[in-house]
């Protein structure tokens, strides 16, 4: 008899293959689909790359953030910086903006890693809201009510007039392509990062730090370094992705680039619905998400309010979101990050 | 008709199972003795019968009604209570308050009041400003007794009241125990120490690894079984 | 002269951030559990106010006396049915639970009152002052803060020389033993709740009374609470209240350079006392 470690499961291995499956129909989709099915994917994978880095830093280890929306606005307004002020194409000065992110980021943990249990999650909070109304000095970018990305910057982005031209598209839906393209890239390397991460040393030292900090630390885990490692990657990227959507909007303000609502709220509902401390339970959330808001986002703050209890409803009754159901149901983890004893009879012959 | 009695007690913590079918019985006013080695389920038997650990309603039964499912604020107001084990005293109360927290659920008019409980221990009285963290491990104790008396239980379950202290701090709060069952009280003790357990108690039981592996009266039992049902093999 | 008005006004703008911060604060030492809603409960307490006001055409004051049962009953309803059923070792269910409640219930005053702005008007009361001979002080500045001091000093007593407070101080330090002792930790937490409710219809009733509200101004108040508890030290009223007192003189000092500086000043005296006190001007000794 033999025995081996493995997370692999029949599941994970067709779920393996699918992906990759999907990632291919998804780079050539564009081909075929509309404007506005291209919209959509943008919003869900933006939205679902969101919704996977909030579960990683609040799901998988612990620190309930509620101030993600500080890293999209400051990632947003550094890649308008970079446009505006300095002249940069919009799709490099998305680095500025995963950039501004992480540097933002630094001060955010050093403070709210000082605050008792919870209230890291207001401390969170504080911070952004502290961001919002310094940005909404920055008096070259717009103050208070925002400024939009110049007609020029936006015309000759690199690679649209190709894509233009290879699709047959306009311009406006050939920076919809684009768009959609690095979002597509940004949420498939942002599952694999969280993946490798989950399955890595470190992602089991961010499961004893979330569930103990100080039992990990008398293991020799170095809770503070896990913690900090993890906060700020999630930020950069959620930096990135915040400057990727307003490439997309083209238009920024203080009020929308910082909403506490689109960019924390949504995602934190996404990654409840779905599951939170799992990585199918984003993907299964956004997708419902998706259709809420298709069918009922028409009737504003009655959907806002359904949403919110909705949340509550799944804390209470079924915590571990839709895909927490399924899988107990049927077992089935596309995604499996626990380790599993494998034992092999030895052939009889 | 006994006291308290359990029929099959079973426990678990999640999938571990702690208890494999604990029968005990107590009778009013007597004085039982758990003994067992670490991990045999000691704690986890008090737990059990005071309600901390929710069980099958019918497991367990105080005069004869089952007590099994009730939680323990109820199983309290029936009479029964407890120290736990650690002392587990509040740190943010003052001992006095302690004792008053003790003695909010009051039975009746039994003997245990404030002034009672500082006249078996005395050196509380001193010290009942203090909070409760700040006293020395057997004025602990102390507090946690005293704590648990003021609710004038009829059967009082002592978790390892010896544990961490000093001989000489150790006998005295054992003479405290024939001030309680004067009181007409039946007590549990779960000891480490079998030669006081086997002292203070009219009867005792041995656990092993969840399992009622001897009872017997105190006076009869010899070293020889004791040995077999603590350890599980002959001396 | 101008500065000793601003100093005396922030102080007083204090008072009405310690009432918004009391009842958060209570509710974390006896449960650890924040309420991310805590800032719209204040805001929903100030529109229960103003329909009672309406309907019954009372004065504030009387309405929110009719409003504090109300709302204690809601508090209690609250934590028994919803906040009991995830509180436990993750910190994460109640801090979600409680967001979600904050994003409902906005958006459910959104559709019953609008996003209009309201308020909670005392006729001549708004505009009192009194002469203290260095500054004039706002009557209703004033009453704010004489009633926070009056909120903690009850608080204090009902902690510290009730059996009520004895206990929520045993459930804080160790429910499973508390229950031992005969107490029920999930009913002491609603009773606590409702407390906290009662308080934070105070809260609201001054919140209401002295600037206009709607809707979407609970997170801001739940900020301001947030940082008058953390300046002050987790587990000290007094240092609550010392906390909003600071939170409020930043403010005025603040607006007083640049109006557009008043909140922005206050949450940077929040990371000062954060960067050099992180536990805060006055933590409890024992923890
Ligand atoms: N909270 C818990 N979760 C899981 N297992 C537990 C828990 N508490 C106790 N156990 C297990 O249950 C078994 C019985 O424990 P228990 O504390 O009842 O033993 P005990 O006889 O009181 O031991 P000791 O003499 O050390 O106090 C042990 O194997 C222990 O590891
Ligand atoms: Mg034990």
């Amino acid at each position: 008899m033999t025995h081996s470690v493995t997370t692999r499961t029949r599941a994970s291995s067709i779920a393996g293959i699918a992906a990759l499956a999907l990632i291919g129909v998804g780079l050539i989709l564009p081909a075929f689909a509309s404007r506005s099915l291209i919209q959509d994917l943008f919003f869900i994978l933006t939205m679902l790359t969101l919704a996977q880095l909030w579960n990683l830093i609040a799901g998988f280890g612990g620190m309930v953030s509620v101030g993600q929306q500080a890293f999209v606005g400051i990632g947003a307004y550094a890649m308008f910086a970079g446009v505006i002020l300095w002249g940069w194409d919009p799709v490099p000065a998305i680095l500025l903006g995963g950039l501004a992110a992480f540097l933002l980021a630094i001060p955010m943990a050093f403070f709210a890693f000082r605050l008792a249990g919870a209230y890291f999650a207001i401390g969170t909070w504080v911070i952004a809201e502290i961001t919002r109304l310094l940005v909404a000095q920055w008096k070259t970018l717009g103050g208070g009510t925002g400024t939009s990305l110049p007609r020029e910057a936006t015309a000759d982005i690199i690679g649209v007039a190709t894509i233009a031209d290879v699709f047959g598209l306009r311009d406006a839906a050939a920076r919809d392509v684009l768009a959609y393209w690095l979002a597509l890239a940004l949420a498939v390397g942002t599952m694999a990062a969280i993946y490798a991460l989950l399955r890595s040393r470190t992602g089991l030292a961010l499961a004893a730090v979330r569930d103990n900090d100080n039992a990990a630390q008398s293991v020799g885990v170095d809770a503070r370094r896990v913690k900090w490692t993890v906060f700020l990657s999630a930020a950069t990227m959620t930096g990135f992705v915040g400057a990727l959507i307003y490439v997309q909007t083209a238009r920024i303000s203080p009020d929308a680039a910082f909403s506490v609502t689109n960019w924390t709220a949504y995602v934190i509902f996404i990654a409840v619905i779905g599951g939170i401390g799992r990585l199918e339970g984003p993907i299964l959330g956004v997708l419902v998400f998706w259709g809420l808001q298709t069918v009922f986002a028409d009737y504003g703050s009655w959907y806002l309010l359904a949403l919110g209890l909705l949340a509550i409803a799944t804390m209470l009754f079924a915590p571990r979101g839709l895909w927490g159901l399924i899988h107990d149901r049927t077992g089935i983890a596309l995604f499996p990050v626990q380790r599993r004893l494998v034992t092999t009879e030895p052939n009889k012959t | 008709m006994a006291l308290l009695e359990t029929h099959g007690l079973i426990a678990q913590y999640g999938q571990f199972k702690a208890l494999f079918g604990i029968d005990l019985h107590v009778d009013p006013g007597e004085c039982v003795a758990i003994i067992g080695a670490n991990g045999a389920g000691k704690t986890t038997l008090m737990r059990s019968i005071t309600g901390v650990i929710r069980n099958v309603p019918d497991q367990i039964h105080h005069n004869g009604q089952p007590i099994g499912a009730l939680s323990p604020d109820q199983i309290l107001r029936r009479g029964i209570a407890m120290v736990p084990e650690g002392r587990k005293l509040f740190p943010s109360l003052t001992v006095e308050e302690n004792l008053l927290i003790g003695g909010q659920v009051r039975r009746g008019s039994g003997r245990w009041s404030l002034e009672e409980i500082y006249s078996l221990f005395p050196i509380l009285k001193d010290r009942r400003r203090s909070p409760g963290t700040a006293l020395s491990g057997g004025q602990q104790q102390m507090v946690a007794i005293g704590r648990a008396l003021m609710s004038n239980p009829e059967l009082l379950l002592c978790d390892e009241i010896s544990l961490g202290l000093a001989p000489v701090v150790i006998r005295d709060i054992y003479a405290a125990l024939p001030a309680i069952r004067a009181t007409g009280a039946a007590v549990i003790i779960v000891e480490q120490d079998i030669t006081r357990a086997l002292a203070v108690a009219d009867r005792v039981y041995c656990l092993m690894e969840g399992r009622v592996t001897l009872t017997a009266r105190a006076k009869e039992v010899s070293r020889e079984a004791i040995h077999a049902a603590y350890f599980g093999e002959p001396a | 002269m101008i500065w000793i008005d601003v100093l005396v006004q922030g102080i007083l703008l204090g008072g009405l951030y310690a009432l918004f911060a009391a009842g958060l604060s209570l509710v974390f030492g006896i449960m650890r559990l924040v309420n991310l809603a805590h800032g719209d409960l204040i805001v929903f307490a100030a529109f229960a106010i103003l329909l009672i006001t309406g309907t019954l055409g009372l004065n504030p004051f009387l309405a929110a006396l009719l409003a504090a049962p109300l709302m204690f009953a809601a508090g209690w309803t609250l934590q028994r049915f919803v906040l009991n059923r995830v509180l436990g070792k993750d910190i994460l269910p109640p801090l979600l639970v409680t967001f979600g409640l904050s994003v409902a219930l906005q958006n459910g005053m959104l559709e019953i009152f609008s996003a209009d702005s309201q308020r909670l008007s005392v006729g001549r009361l708004e505009s009192a002052s009194i002469d203290l001979g260095v500054v004039t002080v706002g009557t209703l500045p004033l009453l704010t803060f004489a009633s926070a001091v009056g909120v903690i000093f009850v608080l204090n007593r009902i902690f510290y020389t009730t059996a009520l407070g004895r206990a929520f101080r045993a459930v804080s330090d160790d429910p499973t033993t508390a229950s031992l002792m005969g107490l029920n930790p999930k009913s002491i937490f609603a009773i606590a709740t409702g407390l906290a409710m009662v308080i934070v219809t105070l809260a609201a009733l001054y919140l209401g009374m002295r600037s206009n509200f709607d809707p979407s101004i609970g997170p801001a108040r739940l900020l301001y609470a947030f940082q008058a508890v953390i300046i002050g030290g987790l587990g000290s009223l007094w240092g609550t209240l010392a906390g909003g007192a600071i939170i409020g003189v930043a403010q005025t000092f603040g607006a007083q350079i640049n109006p557009e500086w008043q909140i922005l000043a206050g949450h940077i005296a929040f990371l000062v006392v954060l960067l050099i006190r992180p536990r805060g001007l006055f933590p409890r000794a024992v923890d």
